[in-house]
């Protein structure tokens, strides 16, 4: 037996020493890095340890800009999106011609490059010299004034960025949920009819819990996803995401690491620890209502 | 409520360019007042297709289906007032047992809508029925599989359907839960007084609780009787071997000068003119006889309690053996087995129609 373990231990050895080296140092070394007061990068010293970093983090303006981007892209984006998936998904499931078609075009962002459809969302949405942007023409054909979706006021980048999320995330949340879908017994539907349940009831009693694991696993990875947003931010407004005022977490830690005037690793890993205890919080909250919800 | 099937006839169409399905072909039967009718026949002839007409999942490509007076062909299935029960038993995995059968009840909208308490004595009063009161607080999954099925019909019974169908009620339970399952419907059926069609290809289980059975062969009905009657008089080859195990034994045979040959062998007298004919003889249609007329090559003896069953062969068989049951208090000795038969266990086939003659036989 205990030869039998050591011999285990050994085939495992290669696997844990890649995690120890690349997984689990690093987060400990994180961690080190958020507590030690003014460490210097080049002389690698520091004063002492202590919350200052965190204190620090916590009082930038710029982190807390990114705090509330962050926050309202999270509740906008995931209910928003997880909701529009679960109704294309019913209505894909109840079509027979052409659903293939469908699926395939709602398929087409999951397989396309972030930066060139934020490109396309520049296109769509800014104004230049030149032209306001096809959708500002929309806008001024139905009556209204154009708005620099850019360049312009902080809800109006605001929705662009939590448009451009939804469109983004939703292909693989329909994937996910037309198969979830399609595998729920039919027998089930056939019975509900018998007993002369409504279509409304139907979906909510049986559709809705038959699915609900699906539904949950999309909500918790959804929340995850849009707390580490920052590439979509960054193919929309740019690098300089503090002066666009649209900066997230990530792109703090980013720029407290890489960006002008970076340079600071424990600011940067403070802020990491701070997303990660976020994160960390909702998963737990989440999974607590989805172990309740669905016990069968 | 008398379930009336009229000309009633279903076609799928062509899949692949391959030709029409006629799953149902021009059925005309009723269905007696608050009786037990078992479809009978080999999977794809149709069976599960009537069933879903009846209750309304499909839609017939011609006919009618009345439910007593009412011609029920173009409504709904909620409409219909059926109660369904699933091979599958489809319960709803994420409610309660209690919440199962309390679903029919819920869907209801309007005047027809009963109160709380209503809901709950009549949930109760189905479980009661089936005796699952002590599980109602648990999930399906916590239930085994005869459990499983007795909340099934209790759903099914809760909302008092004026048609109840079951399909392939016990092909999910192992043998004795079986045999215990099919009494437990049958007194159900019986202390309701529902019309009840249930779906089956195991000809014991029709036999066994129908009060009678429709067999089925690609889509056309058979013969519709009592299972005795059906057992004993079957009007074609295909309901002779398809009722009875171990199966009807099959020989060709000639009537000549009123008598009944099976190769050499001349059995019994009968009243037909010189022709052939396929001779079916049930297992227990043999008895031993030192002096039987027919003579059959032993191949080997099972002893089953209380019955011996002899398999041997005969050149005019046209199984691979003949099998036949005889009372386990003989001693079957010798490499030759002789028989006598008994007339009424013995029926005569026309050798090209394969239909039942009509004929008298006597040793």
């Amino acid at each position: 037996m205990e030869k039998k373990s050591l011999k285990g231990w050994l085939y495992l050895l290669p696997a844990l020493a890649f995690l120890a080296v690349f997984m689990i140092y690093p987060l400990f070394d994180v961690l080190v890095y958020s507590v030690e007061e003014g460490y210097n990068s080049a002389s690698q010293t520091s004063f002492g340890i202590g919350l200052y970093n965190y204190s620090y983090v916590l009082h930038d303006p710029y982190f807390m800009q990114a705090l509330k981007n962050t926050f309202i892209l999270v509740i906008i984006t995931v209910p928003l999106s997880t909701g529009i998936a679960l109704l294309i998904s019913v209505g894909l499931n109840s079509i027979t011609k052409l659903k293939e078609l469908f699926q395939t075009i709602f398929f087409l962002p999951y397989v396309t490059n972030t930066l060139a459809v934020g490109l396309v969302f520049m296109i769509l949405f800014k104004k230049t010299a030149y032209s306001d942007g096809l959708v500002n023409l929309l806008i001024q054909s139905f009556g209204g004034t154009s708005v620099d979706f850019i360049d312009g006021p902080y809800w109006a980048k605001m929705f662009v960025l939590c448009f451009y999320t939804v469109w983004v995330v939703l292909p693989f949340k329909i994937l996910i949920l037309t198969s979830a879908l399609a595998s729920v017994n039919p027998d089930y539907y056939k019975a509900a009819r018998i007993d002369g349940a409504s279509r409304w009831r139907i979906f909510t009693k049986i559709t809705l819990p038959m699915i609900a694991p699906m539904l949950f696993y999309l909500i918790i990875t959804g929340f995850i996803g849009a707390f580490k947003a920052y590439s979509d931010a960054v193919a929309l407004f740019g690098t300089d995401l503090n002066a666009a005022g649209m900066n997230t977490i990530v792109g703090y830690v980013y720029d407290m690491l890489y960006g002008t005037g970076g340079g600071y690793p424990s600011y940067a890993s403070a802020a990491a620890l701070i997303l990660f205890a976020i994160v960390l919080t909702i998963t737990c909250i989440n999974l607590m209502i989805s172990r309740k919800s669905e016990a069968f | 409520m008398k379930v009336v099937l009229q000309n009633l006839t279903k076609i799928y169409p062509s899949q692949d360019k391959g030709p029409d399905v006629t799953a149902v072909n021009n059925f005309n039967f009723e269905i007696p007042d608050g009786k037990l009718i078992g479809l009978l026949g080999p999977s794809g002839c149709g069976k599960s297709t009537t069933l879903n007409l009846i209750s309304g999942l499909e839609t017939p490509t011609s006919g009618k289906i009345f439910f007593g007076d009412d011609d029920v062909t173009d409504l709904p299935p909620e409409h219909r007032g059926v109660g369904l029960v699933f091979q599958s038993y489809a319960l709803y995995p994420h409610m309660t047992v209690l919440q199962n059968i309390l679903f029919p009840l819920e869907n209801r909208k309007g005047k027809e809508r009963l109160s709380k308490e209503e809901m709950n004595a009549k949930a109760l009063e189905a479980a009661h029925l089936v005796q699952i009161e002590q599980y109602l607080k648990r999930k399906p999954a916590q239930l085994s599989g005869g459990q499983q099925q007795r909340v099934a019909i209790a759903r099914a019974l809760v909302k008092r359907p004026r048609v109840l169908l079951l399909d392939e009620p016990l092909s999910n339970l192992d043998a004795r839960l079986r045999l215990q399952t099919r009494e437990e419907i049958r007194r159900i059926q019986r202390e309701t007084g529902i019309t009840t069609v249930f779906v089956t290809h195991d000809q014991e289980e029709a036999m066994s609780i129908s009060d009678q059975i429709v067999v089925m062969k690609d889509g056309i009905i058979q013969q519709i009787d009592a299972p005795q009657t059906v057992y004993d008089h079957p009007v074609n080859l295909f309901v002779a071997k398809f009722l009875g195990t171990p199966p009807i034994n099959v020989f060709s045979g000639e009537v000549k000068d009123h008598m009944l040959y099976i190769g050499e062998d001349a059995v019994l007298k009968t009243d037909l003119e010189d022709r052939k004919v396929i001779v079916g003889i049930r297992p227990e249609g043999f008895i031993l006889d030192e002096n039987g007329p027919l003579k059959c090559a032993k191949i080997g003896v099972q002893v089953m309690g209380r019955d011996t069953s002899v398999v041997s062969s005969h050149p005019a068989s046209l199984n691979d053996t003949v099998v036949s049951i005889i009372s386990a208090e003989n001693r079957v000795e010798g490499e030759t087995v002789r028989f006598a038969l008994k007339p009424f266990k013995t029926v005569l086939f026309a050798d090209d129609t394969e239909e039942a003659l009509d004929c008298w036989l006597s040793d």
